[in-house]
């Protein structure tokens, strides 16, 4: 284990973090909230919901805290009016991209972006929401991929890549038309590669991968990859 | 090939290929164009970073990808189904679908645009009940749109059948097309 | 190979141009063969053995001359006269007055000196001269010779202090310094370590980088292979669109022709210094010339740009130090390893030196591939390069940097041609495409234009390019039916500018650019659209006739 040598300055604290250490990573550790929901510890940093943005001294550009490792005499800036904006302005997209409807979602009260809309005050959406329905894969016997739900993190294709070890999914096509894939845009039952492990279901952020007739609270585990990190280092 | 290791899953996957809503899939792939495949794949030393480089080829030999074709290559490199198939659906030059007889390329580059390419495309569109990236319900026409050919100097282009028609105004594409069919 | 083989395939190549009185060049580029450049070749040759002139007369092919507007085009050596839209069936009345009666067909002559005059060809210095598929015309023009003098002359360090001197800066489009971007590479220690040169030109009405593969291909090749040499490289990788098959064919022939003659290789030029290179195809993903997402493709996966740092230059393709370059880039070093970079630096100005290639295209006279030095203004290029926009009509705007660039008022067309002048006015140098527009088209539209092709060519991995383009896009479709309000334009403003910061690539990060200088410049226009129900270019198809006015 390498020693806390880096020292850097977040939101005016004096902070000290491993050289290893990313920005996100120093924050938690020092008690320092950063919203993050595409990040999950245990996987590999995928930088895509752009919620962890911090604005760095120096940089014009805002930088991704769960990918951008600390430096000596970094000064960081986790909270400011404009980075709460862009973070409002982002829940906002991502309630408007597809239909999330809470009242009649099963990850109601457990839901990772619905918490998000509420520390950050999104009552309403400035942007069109978007009604189209997308499909629903209920052909598993236990698990249900709702698109509708997705807000393509990729937790679970990370999780059943990096953990799971198959990669059974994958995102099809590009841009708005992306999607979650199983193998060759089967339905997931005629999947041949899928070990119905669920691991995929315990680490969704939203109810996009669920299990079925069983209470989120039971099936969601956001601890797993991580555990299962810690222990293969032993 | 990996064998169903869930064999109570099938039923399920019975009752959906018996209503058509599975591709004939597991299922080996028995054509000779394949070999020409394999030798690509042996030619880059099975390299997995050339999957590009292998959808080229069996583009060009099949005209289009069909879902055996990704399924080959998948086994063959040792990728993931799941991948090969977000590699074939990213980029834009790849066709999961056949396209039709006649393939009609409309350049929406920004030159072609500025100077009306949308209106010889909308003008097709009505005239032959095709929309973009689709082919005609017959089969015999396809029109694509593509993002620059770079012959902007002779804008608006449109491509028939390889044959490149520069300056093009709705009356010269449609009449060319309408001589197609 | 020696060095001094390469000075000596250069003598016997100029003996055997100078037994031929005159040279027939026909111009074989993209822009031309649509249009029977190789038919034309063939009347040619045919013309002269017709004629009994094979001694006296040679007849080649060559790279693009830039006057696309006139294809195909014929270059007759010595005087170097343009002759344009040629057909098959003059080729031979052509040599009988050219060439046997030593007179000049007025009719077919390209009359437009200013074309020219206001140009600096540097990268594109051997378009229009050499046969692009011969590497001996190549060496016979000094090619190869500045690989020669690194590799026996110069230590790598050498070679990056005079990239370094020259100021040369990345033709991408982000402008960062060449040589500090080299110093870097060559400060990693991890080997192995690649060079990549980017050929993925994905801007619709951007062809300057497919013109410099058709024309000059071992250009390309013989920076990168300088760059490599200066970098401790040893794989190399060309990656570009499958979209231009005459500059992949191009390529691959010179690749084939380099190796052949130990310029790539093992022990390249009997030196200890080895370097491959690989042609890689793209397959229509924009987005996949952006830094990062180039290397994902590379690596055989979907093209997803990756958050940096890491840089490339520490962990590139497969973790290892890369170097990537733009090929208009890597086409200038040769050029700064013979000259100096203290010679290259006097070019254009102080803080951005050389030139830059630049696709004219849109409501111009003459449109067409054009190389200015830089600092020269968006005025002298429009209207004396250019022509100005054709008769009868009113210059509008001009679109600088692609679609991600910005859109350019009549007021700001003194501006100079520059990374930070176009920046601080919300444009970008971009790859390089100058789309001028007119009267006749709407500036919403043309917003909406740009943003439909951002928005197709997101690659969907982070939340504000993907979902926030879609939404922009939406506004300004809503504007042009009628059924904007002003309280749209300050949604559309702020969701721009959350793209435009929060992006993870550059693609996001200039996406919104049409949109925020045209509400910038054109803010009328808007408002037009919104309050009065009136497109002022006629072309929006307005559903409300009664409008509210306040």
């Amino acid at each position: 284990m390498s020693e806390r040598t880096v020292k850097l300055v977040i939101d005016g604290r004096e902070v000290f973090a491993k050289p290893t250490d990313t920005i996100l990573k120093a924050a938690k550790d020092n008690g320092i909230y950063i919203p993050t929901l595409c990040y999950l510890e245990g996987l590999t940093a995928y930088g895509g919901c752009r919620l962890c943005v911090v604005e760095v001294k120096g940089n014009p550009k805002l930088m991704t805290s769960c990918t951008t490792p600390v430096s000596n005499n970094m000064e960081v800036i986790t909270n400011s009016p404009r980075l709460n904006k862009y973070r409002k302005q982002i829940i906002e997209l991502l309630l408007a991209e597809r239909t999330h409807t809470c009242s009649v979602c099963v990850a109601n009260g457990s839901c990772e972006l619905q918490e998000l809309a509420t520390r950050f005050g999104v009552d309403h959406t400035s942007v069109s929401r978007n009604w189209k329905r997308f499909e629903i894969d209920m052909t598993h016997e236990r698990f249900v991929l709702d698109h509708n739900r997705c807000i393509l993190c990729t937790r679970c294709i990370r999780v059943c890549d990096e953990i799971e070890g198959v990669h059974v999914l994958d995102v099809k096509r590009r841009g708005k038309d992306s999607s979650i894939v199983i193998d060759l845009d089967e339905p997931w039952a005629a999947s041949y590669s899928c070990t119905s492990c669920g691991k995929c279901s315990a680490v969704c952020p939203v109810g996009a991968i669920y299990v079925k007739l069983k209470p989120l609270s039971e099936t969601k585990k956001k601890e797993l990859p991580e555990f299962v990190v810690e222990r293969r280092r032993r | 090939m990996t064998k169903n290791i869930y064999s109570n899953r099938l039923p399920v996957v019975q009752q959906l290929r018996e209503a058509n809503e599975l591709s004939e899939y597991p299922k080996t792939v028995s054509d000779k164009r394949i070999i020409l495949i394999d030798k690509t794949i042996a030619a880059y030393g099975y390299r997995r970073d050339a999957l590009l480089e292998k959808l080229h080829v069996a583009q060009n030999i099949y005209g289009y990808l069909e879902k055996k074709i990704l399924l080959h290559i998948s086994e063959k490199l040792k990728i993931p189904p799941s991948q090969v198939y977000g590699v074939a659906t990213f980029y834009n030059y790849f066709k999961l679908k056949k396209p039709g007889s006649h393939a009609i390329t409309f350049c929406l580059g920004t030159a072609c645009y500025v100077k009306g390419a949308e209106e010889i495309l909308s003008a097709v569109e009505r005239e032959f009940n095709v929309k973009r990236g689709e082919t005609s319900a017959d089969g015999k026409i396809s029109i694509f749109v593509t993002r620059c050919v770079g012959a902007c100097a002779m804008a608006p282009n449109v491509i028939i059948d390889d044959e490149m028609i520069g300056k093009a105004t709705k009356e010269t594409v449609l009449d060319k097309i309408r001589s197609l069919l | 190979m020696k060095p001094e083989e390469i000075q000596k395939i250069a003598e016997i190549e100029h003996d055997m141009r100078m037994a031929y009185k005159y040279r027939i060049k026909v111009c074989c580029s993209s822009g031309c063969i649509p249009f029977g450049a190789q038919k034309l070749l063939k009347a040619f040759e045919d013309a002269v053995k017709e004629l009994g002139l094979q001694n006296v007369c040679k007849v080649a092919r060559t790279g693009c001359v830039g006057t696309c507007s006139v294809a195909p085009v014929v270059l007759i050596d010595p005087g170097n006269h343009l002759y344009q839209n040629v057909k098959p069936e003059d080729a031979k009345r052509i040599v009988q007055e050219h060439v046997v009666n030593g007179r000049i067909l007025e009719e077919f002559v390209y009359k437009n000196e200013a074309y020219f005059s206001k140009q600096y060809r540097l990268v594109l210095r051997n378009a229009g001269k050499i046969d692009p598929l011969r590497i001996e015309d190549y060496i016979s023009v000094g090619g190869y010779s500045a690989l020669a003098k690194a590799l026996t002359q110069m230590t790598p360090e050498q070679v990056i202090y005079e990239v370094t001197v020259s100021g040369l800066r990345g033709r991408g489009g982000a402008g960062f310094p060449t040589g500090q971007k080299w110093n870097f590479v060559a400060k990693s220690t991890a080997k192995p370590k690649y060079v990549v040169a980017n050929l993925d030109e994905g801007d619709p009405g951007v062809f300057a980088n497919r013109t410099l593969a058709e024309a000059d291909p071992h250009a390309i090749i013989e920076g990168m292979t300088i760059a490599a040499y200066a970098v401790g490289a040893e794989k190399g990788y060309i990656y570009i669109r499958s979209e231009y098959p005459l500059a992949i064919q191009t390529l691959k022939k010179a690749i084939e022709q380099a190796k052949s003659y130990g310029l790539i290789g093992d022990n390249i030029l009997g030196s200890t210094f080895n370097f491959d290179i690989e042609l890689r195809l793209g397959a229509g993903a924009f987005v996949a010339g952006e830094e990062t997402a180039i290397l994902s493709s590379i690596e055989g996966l979907r093209a997803t740009p990756r958050p940096r740092p890491p840089y490339p230059a520490v962990s590139g393709l497969w973790g290892k130090p890369t170097l990537i370059n733009n090929v208009e880039t890597l086409a200038n070093v040769p050029l700064i390893i013979l000259n100096g970079g203290a010679w290259f630096s006097k070019i254009g100005t102080p803080k951005c030196t050389g030139t830059k290639c630049f696709s004219l295209t849109g409501k111009v006279r003459n449109p067409g591939l054009i190389e200015v030095p830089m600092g020269i203004t968006l005025k002298e290029v429009v209207y004396e390069i250019g022509g100005g926009v054709p008769e009868g009509r009113k210059f509008k705007a001009v679109l600088v940097g692609g679609p991600s660039g910005g859109c350019l008022p009549e007021s700001m067309l003194s501006l100079p041609i520059d990374y930070e002048s176009l920046t601080q006015a919300g444009a970008i140098m971009g790859s390089g495409g100058i789309v001028v527009i007119d009267d006749e088209s709407c500036i919403v539209d043309t917003a909406r234009f740009f943003i439909d092709f951002c928005m197709d060519e997101s690659c969907g991995k982070c939340v504000p390019c993907r979902a926030g383009l879609p939404k922009v896009r939406e506004i300004l479709d809503k504007i042009m039916v009628g059924e904007g309000t002003e309280e749209d334009l300050k949604v559309l403003e702020e969701l721009s500018y959350l793209i435009k910061d929060a992006s993870l690539c550059g693609l996001g990060q200039t996406a919104p650019n049409p949109v925020l200088t045209t509400l910038n410049y054109f803010k009328k226009e808007y408002l037009s659209h919104i309050l009065d129900g009136k497109c002022p270019a006629g072309k929006c198809n307005i559903k409300r006739m009664e409008v509210v006015k306040k």
